[in-house]
This record gives structure tokens, sequence and C-alpha cells, in this order.
């Protein structure tokens, strides 16, 4: 058996071990290749570049742990970019496991916020978290109608009807404009489906990267009007939103590792092919 | 009357729930629905109650007569610790409950589904193999669209990478997703009316 037999059969572990590496040491060192934010990022940018400081922004929080490392970071530079503009989110969950990551997103952007000397927002007054809801479809259908109604508590138990941020909403048609943040269904899929044309929302969406060829028909059909997908979307939004900062997003720092990770899944591929087609004729 | 009944409700809400698309700005209409909505939403909220009583049961069961009994245990310990941490320390920033949250679920979450990078490249490795034009035209997709959605590709390989798995991503997957996407609405409508109109039952139990 020659080298390029034993390569065909080889233990999976060697593949594991070279991705691990492949991930691991970009992670160490301090580098940054450049990349060019895609069309359909620059767009959900250029949304948010429209609104008027004081507008109301509603944000749905549609994802768990497992997708953190994917949309976290457009969470937090989104809210960095709400709060630096004066913009005011009302954000909602979909997705029981949601709130935490809201709460320490928001966390985040604040300890940024004060390294620059901003002052801070108020809680019910510049932005309001309304927690989880339980329903999927059923949930969107009823905000669309009630947002009150379905939200009679924000996440802290305190009544819609005594926060200042929530005056005046009626429904998703309060809002000039609504960002989802989604890692499966209930999310992106099912906002589009149920309510985006119903009420003819203004949206944009960040998925998971295993999504994003699901959501590309609506926004070539304009029901979306921008689209991130996955951890590059995110790094993409990230650069748009932290340029003129020396900040650097960890999906920026995070596209490192997966440059890496699909070298060497490319590399395993080819030479995969090679041995291959080299010993067909043994075969 | 045992099965007419509900044939009955969900041929009524059924019908209700597609009236109401076209006139859901006439009036009573609206309140209606969201009356519906509502219900909708209580009902889901019982599932959980019943997700707790099943997974209670299932691995109450499994500790009895299987041998993965350390894993349900562990399943059973954070399903209740989380539960008596939440209602009596309220789940807050800095409660218990958010301490947990954080320690072990968003890591363990994490875990398993970083656990995706290994197996994909292992079964990329094995089953990408260019044995026919259609596999050949798969796999060559594949590199690209790889290539073109990290720095890499863009900046060390070919500065049109990108532009070419846009491409790729927009046109020949568009067409195949939009083919998939009208396929399962299709069938999803056919399944609705017939679940509306009596002919599919098997939600009712049985067959």
């Amino acid at each position: 058996m020659n080298l390029l037999d034993r390569f065909l059969i080889l233990d999976r572990r060697w593949v594991f071990l070279f991705m691990a590496l492949a991930i691991l040491i970009p992670l160490l060192f301090d580098f940054a290749i450049p990349f060019t934010p895609d069309k359909a990022v620059e767009a959900i940018y250029e949304e948010l570049e429209k609104q008027e400081p004081g507008t109301r922004i509603m944000v749905s929080c549609d994802y768990d742990p497992g997708s953190k490392p994917e949309l976290q970071p457009f969470s937090v530079a989104l809210f960095y970019y709400i709060f630096t503009h004066e913009l005011r989110p009302v954000i909602t969950c979909l997705w029981p496991g949601a709130p935490p990551l809201v709460e320490s997103a928001l966390l985040e952007v604040f300890e940024m916020l004060e390294e620059e000397g901003v002052e801070l927002p108020q809680r019910h007054v510049d932005y309001v978290h309304l927690g989880y809801k339980q329903g999927a479809q059923f949930a969107m259908l009823s905000m669309g109608s009630d947002m009150r109604g379905t939200f009679p508590l924000d996440y802290d138990g305190v009544s819609i009807d005594s926060i200042e941020v929530m005056n005046g909403v009626e429904n998703l048609n309060s809002f000039p404009f609504f960002m989802e943040i989604s890692a499966g269904g209930a999310g992106t899929k099912e906002w589009v489906q149920t309510v985006q044309g119903r009420y003819d929302l203004r949206m944009a969406a960040s998925c998971t990267a295993v999504m994003a060829p699901d959501c590309i028909p609506y926004l070539q059909a304009d029901q979306l009007l921008g689209l991130a997908g996955g951890m590059k979307g995110s790094a993409d939004f990230e650069k748009l939103v932290y340029e003129g900062t020396d900040r650097v997003g960890q999906a920026t720092i995070g596209m490192n590792a997966q440059s890496f990770g699909h070298l060497v899944i490319i590399i395993f591929i080819i030479l995969g092919n090679i041995a291959f087609f080299a010993t067909r004729e043994k075969r | 009357m045992k099965k007419e009944i509900p044939l009955l409700i969900t041929f009524l809400l059924g019908t209700w729930m597609i009236m109401e698309f076209f006139f859901h700005n006439v009036p009573y209409v609206d309140q209606i629905t969201e009356t519906l909505t509502n219900g909708g939403m209580v009902i889901g909220a019982f599932t959980y109650i019943l997700g707790v009583m099943n997974i209670l049961q299932v691995n109450s069961n499994h500790i009895k007569h299987h041998n993965d009994r350390p894993f349900k245990w562990t399943l059973l310990v954070g399903f209740v610790a989380m539960i008596l941490l939440g209602f009596s320390w309220g789940i807050d920033v800095d409660t218990p409950f958010q301490w947990m949250y954080n320690t072990v679920y968003v890591p363990l979450q994490a875990t398993m589904f970083s656990l995706l990078a290994f197996y994909i490249a292992s079964a990329a490795f094995r089953a990408f193999r260019a044995r026919s034009v259609e596999a050949t035209l798969l796999l060559v997709a594949a590199l690209l669209v790889m290539l073109g959605r990290v720095p890499v590709g863009e900046e060390w390989i070919w500065s049109k990478l990108p532009d070419i798995s846009t491409w790729i991503m927009d046109f020949p997957n568009m067409a195949g997703k939009r083919a998939i996407l009208i396929g399962a609405a299709l069938g999803a409508i056919s399944t609705g009316l017939r679940v509306i109109i009596g002919m599919e039952r098997s939600y009712l139990g049985g067959e």
C-alpha cells in the first residue's frame, strides 16, 4: 500500500487535528486579513444610516448560545451603532435561550460606551428589552396587530404602559425599521412569510451561514432590505460600524480562524481527489 | 362526535385564518384573529408543561432500565437545578441562574456546535469526490464559495473570488432554492387544505 492509498483511508483524527490547529493558531496571533464588506450587508448599514436620532428600531434576537460566535458579534455591533447614533431599540426574543445573550450584548456595548466617555442609555427610556415570547408565528402575528397585548410586561416585569420608549407603539407598523437576528425557526423565514408582506415592514436580517441561502430569495424580492449571513456577514457589519475607531469585533477576529479552517478543508478535498484518481486504476 | 367536533373546529379555525389574511383591516376581524393567536400562544405555553413531564418520565425510565445512567442523572440534576435556581433567585444578570447559563449552558452548547466543523471537514474529505460531471460541478462550486466567503480567498488568492461566490449564490443556487421553496410551499398548501377539509386526520391520533 503506497502513500496515496494510505491517504485515502486516513484516520479521521488526523483531519480533526489539522482542523483544530487551523482554528486555534490564527486565534493566538494578532493579525487581520483585509476584506471587503458584502453589498447585502452594506444595505443594512445604509438603512440604519437613514434613521433619524430618536427613532425606535425593532430588534428581534432569535438565537441561542449555539450560534453565539456567528450572531452575537452582529448584535453587539448593531447595539453599538444604535446607541452611538441615538436610536432607540425595542428588543424582543422568540427563542427562550436568547434573553441572557441580549443582556450580555447590551452590557458589552455599555462597557464600550463607558470607555469612550459616551453617556449610557437609560433602560426603559432609551431602550427596552421585552424578553421572550412563546408562540413563534402566533407571537409574530400578535405583534403585528397589538404589540402591547403581546408584551404586557418587559423582561424586568415592568408594565409596558409605564415604559417611556414604548409610548405610542401599537404594532409592528410603529417601527420604521425592523432588524431580525436569527439562527433558525422561528426566525427570518417565518418573519418574512408571516408578517413582512402583510404589514409591509422594512426589515433586514442577520442569520447563520447555513440559513443564508434560504434567505437570499427574500433579499432578491426586496422583502429583506439587507442580509448578513454567518460570521462573515457579522464581520462585514463590524467593519462598517467600527470604521474610524480602533475597535476590532469578535467576528472579524473569528474570520482568521474561519479562513484557515476553510483552507484546511479545501486542501483535504483536493488531496483526497488527487489520491482518488491516482489510485483509481488499481481499484 | 369524538372526531367530528375536532374536525369542525379545525375546519372553522383553518378557514378563518386563511380568510382573515385578505380582510385583516376589517373591524372585528383583527380582534377575533388576535384572540385566536393569543389562544395559540397559550396552547404553545402548555406544551412546555408536557415537555417537562416528558423529559422527567423518559429519563426516569432510562435510569431504571438502561446503562447510560450517569448521563440521565446529569440531565435530570441540571434540569431541576436550573428550575430551582430560577424560581429561588430570579433570572436577573447577577443571579445563580445567569451564572449557570453563562458558565455551563453557553460553553456546552457552543462546544456541541463547534464539533460540526470537525465532522464537516472529515465528511467533506471522504465524500467530496469528482466521480461524475455533476459531482465535479458541485465540488468546484463548493470550493469557490468556500474561498470566496473568507478573507483569505479575496486577499491572498484572487480578488474576484467574492464576486464569483456571490454570483454562484445569487443565480445557480437561487434557481434551485426557488424551485425547492415553491415545491415546499405547494406541498404545505395541499397538506393544509387536506387538514382543513378533514382528509388528513393523522393529527387526531390513530392512522
